[in-house]
């Protein structure tokens, strides 16, 4: 260890911190200007730290689990009338659904519908809240090989979870639909108004941007719309619900706090994604 | 309260010497920095609350930059504010500033709140979590040139003002035992 004398190494001491901060004022700099640099340094932290979230996932989700079971049984009795009356609600559904199937594949059979392709997907497992105050996101464990790219979507078995916006050799991280950076384009289904859903970083997304004269009305359901080109049209997103102060918000039907698998859709979408990743196109498998 | 524990007691283990002992001091040195880092990215595993990893880091750095400024150096604040806005997804540099802030305010007044009350000490954290959460909010307004929502931000200086008690009860057990070990070494 070199030896310095006792009043230089307390002006050292003293030096630090005023260096460090500017240090702190150069960071902030470095990630506004490149921010393919601090994105890169994330998704490296990012792949380092997927296994061990990987091996901590299970007991943590047990502690959650727990904390889960403790609150439902609290609320038992009200949750069984509420299923009850959802149950019976769902039978005459089911019905008109079957009615429907029916009258659907009768006059499909009189016209030349083309059927879309099934789309691939991959399943994999959330390890972690890759969010902080300022956003919302989950990241994933993914396998090495797992053909995972940025801009695909996210579904859990509900519903649209957010689409993959960093991708690492063994990690993904996915933008929730919550987040405050997230736009996604929403079709009201019985209405087909397009419009846009705004996140907030809250539980529930605004919806913004419908054409006038045609107000989202409460408990219609939302599906994405395929402008813009960034997800398929018709992904279920949600219903419409007025909050108290009469802004029209997004109910979302996938669990945004309670992931545990999702699975990643490639619909062969380039629409609005970074620069970077639209000058690298890959060969995407041919559609049947 | 460890007036009479200050010599070593006899038929007590004789301390060790040369590299064990060195090796003991680094070890010692290094807890709080490596402590708080290991905290905060077993806390960022946690799904559904998301200012739970700031709120967790602030009360951490406090209490060291108070009670073991040499571990709790700059430099060990800057690593772990940058390793903050990695996980915690938030533009570079705010963590890092934000928790430099915190740092030298606690530095400079160490001497007075080493010796105050276990509640006063709490109560300039909580201002000081407060004034964090704004710093916060104001350059998250002037790097994303929009205004951010409020609540996060109330969130997180609540969090952290309600997990301090918790937190410093255990780096206080922490401190003691190491300055335990340091007197008998």
């Amino acid at each position: 260890m070199i030896r310095l004398s006792i009043p230089l190494r307390q002006a050292l001491a003293r030096l630090t911190l005023p260096l460090m901060v500017a240090a702190a004022f150069g960071t902030m700099l470095l990630g506004k200007a490149d921010t393919v640099i601090a994105e890169r340094a994330r998704t490296a932290l990012a792949d380092v730290l997927a296994p061990l979230y990987a091996v901590m996932a299970e007991p943590l989700r047990a502690v959650q689990d727990g904390l889960d079971e403790a609150q439902s049984l609290l609320q038992l009795r009200t949750d069984n009338v509420r299923l009850r009356e959802e149950n019976e609600r769902l039978r005459r559904w089911h019905a008109a659904a079957l009615a429907l199937e029916a009258e659907n594949v009768l006059l499909r059979r009189q016209t030349n519908f083309v059927p879309d392709s099934a789309p691939s997907f991959n399943t994999a497992r959330v390890v972690a809240d890759g969010g902080g105050t300022y956003a919302r996101a989950v990241l994933l464990a993914t396998l090495p090989g797992q053909p995972v790219r940025k801009g695909q979507v996210a579904l859990d078995e509900r519903g649209l979870v957010g689409r993959v916006t960093e991708v690492g050799s063994r990690s993904a991280r996915v933008l929730l639909a919550t987040d405050m950076n997230s736009r996604v384009p929403i079709t009201l289904e019985g209405s087909r108004v397009r419009a846009m859903m705004l996140g907030t970083n809250g539980v529930r997304p605004r919806i913004a941007h419908w054409p006038e004269g045609s107000t989202p009305q409460e408990g219609e359901r939302i599906v994405t719309s395929a402008e813009a080109g960034a997800f398929p049209a018709g992904l279920p997103v949600g219903v419409v619900r007025f909050s108290p102060s009469g802004a029209a918000e997004v109910e979302l039907f996938a669990q945004l706090d309670r992931l545990d698998m999702v699975r990643l859709f490639d619909f062969g979408l380039r629409g609005i994604l970074p620069p970077e990743s639209v000058a690298r196109p890959e060969p995407r498998p041919q559609r049947r | 309260m460890d007036g009479p524990s200050l010599r070593p007691r006899p038929g007590r283990q004789e301390p060790a010497q040369g590299f064990w002992r060195r090796l003991d001091a680094f070890a010692r040195a290094a807890l709080p920095p490596v402590a708080t880092a290991l905290l905060l990215l077993l806390v960022a595993a946690f799904r559904g609350a998301p200012a739970l990893v700031p709120a967790v880091v602030l009360p951490a750095v406090f209490f060291w930059s108070i009670f073991r400024p040499l571990s709790m150096s700059p430099v060990a604040v800057f690593a772990l504010g940058l390793l903050q806005d990695l996980v915690t997804y938030a533009p570079l540099g705010i963590g890092v500033l934000s928790l430099l802030v915190v740092h030298g305010l606690a530095f400079r007044w160490r001497r007075g709140l080493a010796g105050w009350s276990f509640l006063s000490v709490w109560l300039v954290f909580c201002g000081l979590a407060a004034g964090t959460a704004g710093l916060g909010w104001l350059l998250h307004a002037i790097l994303a040139l929009r205004l951010p929502p409020p609540e996060p931000s109330i969130q997180f200086a609540l969090l952290a003002a309600g997990l301090y008690p918790t937190l410093a009860f255990l780096m206080t057990r922490a401190h003691r035992a190491m300055r335990q070990a340091e007197l008998d070494a």
